[in-house]
């Protein structure tokens, strides 16, 4: 049977990138071609998901060479939730962007956007840390390439130092991969879970690996580069790089500090501190800084910094259910910041600019843009029934288990911040105005609005079906050591 | 001291080496060498430990990977060269924002 095949694994490698050479072929057809290419990905892990959800985990050797010396993919609960938010963001995002982009841009963006769906898709389902650092430089570099994409100083500079930082990263996590492979002679997570042992090296290398990681998802203080180059780039772009491409990074981080780093669960709870006064700081200072811009996209930037900050929340709990918050927050965040951008986006063509003091009189042209933006808050927000809501009581529900209640707090101010961002947004949005010398503001099309909207429908969605995702993450019991 | 240990502690000067230009030199060409030079440390570290079993034959497995982690590293410069003469053709100098000298 066709939908039995082992193949779809690789399928969901190969066809974006097989997409990717044929829209830069055929420039003529670049939007059907890579249309269609979204479409079959979105397929391909519909089928794979389906696969992992009725038949549990999913292995995949690669030209059947099997570990140590081949590639071998593996796809558990965590690998699956991670391809399908990749797979309806990028599905959301191909749709908006087919009305967004026009002409050269579009020449340039849909190949190299296939591309980097094709690098995270490899990301999430490889099981070997040298593999994994191929697709994180896939990913990099697609994504420099994007945020160049809208040309000017602005955001050449803010893609320069963006390749820069991200390379500075991979160096420093294959210095680690380096010294793993010559103490425990296998880059294979699953033989690696069974080898490490605590020693000084094994101090290096953590440290390494972590750093150079925490460079690429940019937890502050080293998220000094995200700003300008998430809100330099162009609206569809920006989606992605705040959606998918930061998680991609942590995503890495997170499998190795539970199945390779060799921490008890004491280990886990003090290192893990660090990583969550870090991650409240990021909370705390994304929503000041957000708080403060007077341009819409770069507040919208900093609220990524400061959703980054809730995810590291969970390292000092080094629970399961802390974990399980910690993926929520992931899915949650990557639909309502997708909308948000989008929103982002309508706004700057409909009037030419994203002041926020100036947005007034939006909500009469764009009543959808603007309910949009309020749904993606909610969940920002982290309020019932949203997905947001969800993640934000596991959160709190895995601190109290574990005794930490205090990480409550910072998940209180940092519902607060957001709440006042995003109400000043509205705020200033719902001003009524008359004004006769502001020039005729733009139409927009129709497909780009119902997408924006239809985004932030999913986040509020996501707080209704978490039973069913929450089932999903136990497939493979992914959060506890020697799972995969 | 065995050579293959020598040619390790080379790899980690040259990482260090790299990593100290690529924070403080500001001229975008001087960085991208720096990261270049810090690739080199890491790809000879990777060389160099897979001398580790002592006998004449290495391990291939690092070799595979330096040659994979060459052909990223080309591609990237070639990317980053490319952004550093976009950089200085929009504000006329090939430094960050950060660094410039007015």
């Amino acid at each position: 049977m066709l939908i039995d095949s082992p193949h779809w694994i690789s399928i969901i490698i190969l066809l974006p990138i097989l997409g990717a050479v044929a829209s830069f072929l055929w420039r003529q057809h670049i939007v059907k071609i890579a249309l269609t290419t979204a479409t079959g990905t979105v397929i391909s892990v519909g089928i794979l998901s389906w696969q992992v959800i009725s038949n549990g985990v999913q292995c995949y050797e690669l030209g059947a060479w099997n570990a140590p010396l081949g590639i071998e993919l593996y796809v558990d609960g965590l690998s699956v939730l991670m391809l399908l938010v990749t797979a309806v963001v990028g599905f959301a995002i191909s749709i908006y962007a087919s009305a967004y982009f026009e002409g050269n841009k579009s020449k340039h963006f849909w190949p190299l956007w296939l591309f980097l769906w094709s690098g995270l898709n490899a990301l999430f389902v490889s099981s070997d840390i040298f593999n994994l650092f191929v697709t994180l430089e896939i990913i990099g570099l697609s994504a420099v390439a994007l945020v160049a994409l809208s040309g000017g100083a602005k955001a050449i500079t803010a893609a320069m130092r963006y390749l820069l930082v991200s390379l500075l990263g991979s160096m420093l996590y294959l210095m680690g991969v380096a010294l793993l492979y010559h103490s425990y002679g296998t880059v294979d997570m699953v033989l690696l879970s069974l080898r490490t042992e605590m020693n000084p090296a094994m101090w290096l290398i953590m440290g390494l690996m972590t750093v150079g990681l925490l460079l690429k998802t940019a937890l502050f203080p080293l998220h000094f580069w995200l700003p300008a180059a998430h809100s330099s780039a162009p609206v569809p772009v920006s989606a992605l790089l705040s959606a998918l491409v930061v998680k991609a990074s942590f995503y890495i981080l997170w499998r190795l500090w539970i199945v390779v780093f060799p921490l008890d669960n004491d280990a886990q709870v003090g290192l893990g501190f660090i990583l969550g006064v870090l991650g409240s700081l990021a909370i705390v200072w994304g929503g000041v800084k957000a708080l403060q811009q007077t341009r819409l996209k770069l507040l919208i930037a900093y609220s990524t910094v400061m959703q980054i900050g809730y995810l590291f929340l969970a390292f000092p709990l080094a629970s399961i259910m802390g974990w399980k918050a910690a993926l929520y927050f992931i899915l949650a965040h990557a639909i309502a910041k997708t909308a948000m951008f989008m929103v982002a986006g309508n706004i700057l063509i409909h009037k030419g600019h994203d002041r926020i003091a100036d947005l007034y009189s939006t909500v009469q042209h764009l009543p959808l843009t603007i309910v949009a933006f309020s749904l993606s808050g909610i969940s920002l927000m982290g309020l019932p029934p949203s997905g947001g809501f969800v993640a934000k009581w596991l959160l709190l529900e895995a601190a109290i288990v574990s005794g930490q209640w205090w990480w409550g707090i910072v998940l209180l101010v940092g519902g607060l911040l957001t709440g006042a961002y995003v109400f000043k947004v509205l705020g200033y949005a719902f001003i009524q105005e008359n004004s006769t010398n502001e020039p005729r503001p733009i139409g927009i099309s129709k497909r780009m609005e119902w997408t924006a909207l239809s985004m932030a429908l999913f986040a509020i969605v996501l707080g209704f079906i978490a039973p069913f995702v929450l089932g999903i993450m136990d497939i493979g019991s992914p959060f506890t050591k020697g799972s995969l | 001291m065995t050579p293959a240990f020598l040619y390790a502690l080379v790899g980690i000067v040259l990482f260090s080496i790299g990593l100290y230009g690529l924070i403080l030199y500001k001229h975008l060409l001087r960085k991208i060498l720096a990261i270049n030079i810090l690739g080199s440390g890491v790809f000879l570290v990777m060389v160099a430990l897979a001398a580790r079993t002592g006998d004449a034959v290495p391990d291939a497995v690092p070799h595979a990977m330096v040659i994979t982690g060459i052909v990223v590293a080309v591609s990237a410069t070639a990317l980053a060269l490319a952004l550093m003469l976009r950089v200085d053709a929009e504000t006329g100098q090939a430094v960050l924002p950060e660094d410039r000298e007015e």
